[in-house]
């Protein structure tokens, strides 16, 4: 238990900022009109994909030759731009047909 | 070079107009495109932030990149237009499947020094984005009508009960911290089933609402390995999708008339809960 405090006693600030994000979250997205649900939601979809920068990460720090490390790492990589790219390219596409109407 | 970590700042900041503009019909499109420069520049930056025991291996991250994007375009452009809401939910697994496979081999990275918030923390990742791996599976078989409706009166019961072994199997693991070789990839089994057994009940019509929610699981696994890795970005930019994710998630089952808790328990009495409500 004193372990669990411990850690989150040397997370104060990560704490704090993870509290001030929630709000934030909150108020960023609070007015939206009901016909933009499914396109927010393509876009933020898109920007959870941040995750690829953990794979990237992990690829950087595994050794050339753990080639289990690499290949989950790489797949990552891949599955997390197509989340990326796909995802901001299908969100483009849905606005454009809001556009023309 | 020693620097270059400072312009996570910048993409912190673009990922946050980006989202906030994507709110509003008249500059979301153009909030999408900040919101993608403020990946790149986070990827960009993420390859070359100077970190510790780095290794370089940076032909493999860049053919994975382009593999990435190619493939992610394709899909994007193919897709007709009726079809985008289950694409969504597709691409939604694959981000969840990223937070999957980096957890896990982080997990078995762990040594005596590991701290036990670092543990729980991972193991989090781990489970969340496990769920949301599977369940935009299931999600996206349901909107392409691979996967019909099947619900049982004990579904949300057998829910309850196999959270709390997957909850009960990471506690154990934190705190006996491995010694049982197998039990991260046990507990890496039941997270995704997990993600099948949480969706699976739901009704199909209630998709949208579902994939709105398991973004927000990915965001939050996203978050929680960027405690892991010690990174801004994707901590800021994980909680930022966690929380509005919700929000939206909760915004879409007021338009149905519904409440959240309603759409995920399933079609108990669901049209006379609404219909209450």
């Amino acid at each position: 238990m004193l372990e669990i405090l411990d850690y989150l006693k040397d997370n104060v600030l990560t704490i704090n900022l993870w509290i001030i994000t929630i709000y934030l979250g909150f108020e960023v997205i609070s007015k939206v009109p009901t016909v933009l649900h499914t396109p927010l939601m393509s876009g933020s979809n898109a920007i959870s994909g941040i995750v690829i920068i953990g794979a990237i990460i992990l690829v950087r720090q595994s050794a050339s030759d753990d080639y289990l490390s690499l290949a989950i790492g790489g797949l990552g990589i891949i599955l997390g731009t197509i989340n990326v790219v796909g995802g901001h390219a299908v969100t483009n596409r849905m606005l454009e047909m809001f556009k023309k109407k | 070079m020693q620097y270059i970590n400072l312009l996570y700042i910048l993409s912190t900041v673009l990922l946050i107009i980006g989202l906030r503009r994507l709110s509003s019909p008249a500059t979301a499109a153009k909030g999408n495109i900040i919101a993608a420069c403020g990946m790149g520049l986070a990827i960009l930056v993420a390859m070359f932030d100077p970190i510790e025991n780095d290794q370089g291996n940076y032909a493999l991250i860049i053919i994975t990149l382009a593999i990435g994007s190619v493939l992610g375009l394709v899909f994007s452009k193919k897709v007709a237009m009726t079809a985008i809401p289950e694409l969504v939910s597709l691409f939604n697994g694959f981000g969840g499947a990223c937070a999957v496979a980096i957890s896990i081999i982080e997990v078995y990275n762990f040594d005596a020094a590991t701290s036990i918030g670092a543990r729980a923390t991972t193991y989090m990742a781990l489970f969340i984005g496990g769920v949301a791996f599977t369940g935009s599976l299931i999600a996206y078989g349901k909107l392409s009508g691979k996967v019909n409706d099947w619900r049982s009166g004990i579904s949300s019961y057998f829910n309850l009960i196999w959270l709390a072994l997957c909850l009960g199997l990471i506690g154990y693991e934190v705190v006996a911290m491995g010694q049982i070789e197998y039990l991260p990839l046990i507990i890496l089994a039941v997270s995704l089933i997990y993600g099948f057994t949480f969706v699976l009940p739901i009704g199909g019509a209630d998709m949208p609402v579902v994939i709105s929610l398991l973004n927000a699981f990915t965001g939050i696994a996203a978050a929680l390995a960027g405690i892991v890795y010690d990174n801004m970005v994707m901590l800021l930019g994980g909680i930022l999708v966690g929380s509005s994710g919700t929000i939206l998630t909760v915004l879409m089952c007021q338009a149905m008339n519904r409440s959240l808790i309603n759409v995920i328990v399933g079609g108990f009495g669901g049209s006379t809960a609404s219909a209450a409500g």
